[in-house]
């Protein structure tokens, strides 16, 4: 079975002059999509990546970055909305370069759907409330 | 057959009024027709909850011991300055202002994260704000300096005066220049990539009674979670504009003044606002009912989406230029479909203002009416109309020669 799963990754120091992201797609044969790259001052790595491929293979990849010291975390967990401050105005929704807003044509209420994210970031200064937040 | 305010008080009074909201109107009027409707239906209430940068809001802080003049000195709300021109110790916010350290434009486009629409919304939770002060000391006023926490549940006053509210009508946003533009219409695409409205459409106060023949001066409304009122007309209040056969205006036209006590209002309907490379301002919510005195004024209330055309304007030329150039009209209805045509091209739009806060702002209004809390008020005055001679003049400027 195909899967494409969107992951933040995070590498300690001593990883992050190491070619991993070639093994995922030697190794387990897995086809990546780079959203996101940065090292930050203390040398720890941020990546994130969409990975598509089978889904025993990315289950062995993912073991492999695991068992190797990297940190794995769903995108989904990094970038949440703050339900209590959006108060569903829509003036994210063409920001959105990912179509991860849409409009329920029922209600008008504004879904934000983070499977569909890609951490760009844009949102977060052009949303006037302020509920979009990333957590990196 | 028609009713008066006084009649319609009195079934309120009795917990018998029978309310619509702007919204459910529509089918009301579709399935029993305007007469019956009109005899049956008292009350139709309307909302709107979008980014009203016109607000502002002003305390009356209490006297210190020793007395300090406020009036003329320097007055900050978590580093937002106040202004202080008005006596001792009234001094007024407006949503717009900023920290004096803010750095603006400097890195466009700036983030503007902290300003008066922030404090507004603070107070109104309940939180402590800082008050720093500095005077200059007069015999009867000696204090100078003063750093002091500050709650709404402590001060004298706490009113919301927004001067500005609730546009009938308003501009869709459009950037065709090759240039990411930030405007206060939002981030606009270049080569019209998205178009932005604000507008709570059929929904909206001011589209529900194009002639004001109910909404004036003294109108009682929901502002801000509490009870308010029209204080005057708006600035910019533009009745005399060009109107469809519906005698909808076909681009902003009315506007309102509203005030209000703070201390009854709610941060859920008064949001700080950071509009990206443009400044702060406040998130408004404002519903006025709408008395069905007669057909016609119930019959305006049967306004649709479909039936509302706003002016898609230019952005990054004609609006900066101060020109009245309109690319096409577009409905609301075609604007909530998330797409529209301009020039040719299909251009996705995105909203400011919130309708599904709009519609629970109608049905809280619609609530307190049916349950006896809310009484209508007769207008004072009217709003001044479409042959009143107010209009909206450009700047007439006289450069001073030296």
């Amino acid at each position: 079975m195909l899967v494409t799963k969107r992951i933040v990754l995070r590498f300690p120091q001593r990883l992050v002059e190491r070619p991993i992201i070639y093994r995922l797609v030697k190794d387990y044969d897995l086809e990546f999509n780079i959203l996101k790259a940065s090292i930050t001052p203390e040398q720890e790595g941020l990546l994130v990546l969409e990975l598509k491929g089978d889904q025993k293979e990315y289950d062995k990849g993912i073991d492999f970055l695991v068992k190797g010291g990297v940190r794995i975390q769903s995108l989904s967990q990094d970038v949440t909305r703050n339900e209590e401050r959006c108060t569903s105005c829509g003036a994210c929704i063409t920001v959105c370069p990912a179509g991860a807003f849409e409009v329920d044509p029922e209600t008008r209420e504004v879904l934000f759907n983070n499977e569909k994210c890609i951490a760009c970031g844009l949102c977060i200064p052009a949303c006037p409330p302020r509920a979009m937040e990333v957590h990196f | 057959m028609s009713k008066t305010i006084a009649e319609i008080n009195e079934k309120i009074k009795e917990g018998e009024a029978v309310v619509y909201t702007a919204e459910e109107i529509i089918d009301v009027i579709k399935d029993r027709g305007i007469s019956r409707a009109a005899q049956e239906v008292d009350v139709v209430t309307t909302g709107t909850f979008g980014i009203m940068c016109s607000s502002a809001a002003y305390f009356n802080v209490g006297h210190t011991r020793p007395r300090m003049k406020i009036g003329g000195g320097r007055a900050y709300l978590n580093d937002v300055p106040a202004y202080t021109g008005v006596a001792a110790v009234d001094i007024i916010l407006g949503a717009n202002a900023l920290p004096d350290d803010d750095p603006r434009n400097r890195i466009h486009p700036g983030e503007f994260n902290y300003g008066g629409g922030h404090v507004i919304e603070e107070l109104v939770a309940g939180k402590d704000i800082r008050l720093s002060v500095s005077a200059y000391g007069t015999d009867c006023y000696p204090r100078k300096r003063l750093d002091s926490w500050i709650n709404i549940k402590d001060i004298n006053q706490a009113t919301l005066f927004n001067i500005r509210n609730a546009y009938q009508n308003y501009n869709v946003a459009v950037n065709p220049s090759d240039k990411i533009i930030y405007t206060y219409m939002g981030m606009l695409k270049p080569q019209l990539g998205n178009a932005n409205y604000s507008s709570a459409g059929q929904l909206s106060p001011l589209f529900n009674d194009p002639y004001y023949k109910t909404i004036g001066i003294g109108t009682r409304i929901f502002l801000g979670g509490g009870t308010g009122y029209v204080a005057w007309y708006g600035t910019q209040h533009n009745p005399g504009v060009p109107r469809n056969e519906k005698g909808l205006p076909t681009t902003g036209a009315a506007t309102i003044a509203t005030i209000g006590d703070m201390k009854r209002m709610s941060p859920r309907w008064l949001v700080g606002t950071s509009v990206q490379g443009y400044g702060t301002s406040l998130t408004v919510g404002v519903g006025v009912p709408i008395p069905i005195l007669n057909e016609e004024i119930l019959g305006y209330t049967a306004v649709t989406d479909a039936d509302i055309l706003a002016p898609v304007i230019d952005y990054s030329d004609a609006f900066p230029d101060n020109r009245s150039d309109i690319l096409t009209h577009i409905s609301y209805a075609e604007l909530k479909s998330g797409t529209i045509n301009v020039n040719g091209k299909k251009v996705p739009t995105a909203s400011l203002s919130s309708y599904p806060r709009a519609v629970e702002i109608a049905n809280i209004l619609k609530e307190w009416i049916e349950s006896g809390k809310f009484l209508l008020t007769e207008a004072v005055e009217p709003l001044p109309g479409v042959d009143s001679g107010v209009t909206v003049k450009p700047f007439n400027e006289r450069p001073i020669e030296y």
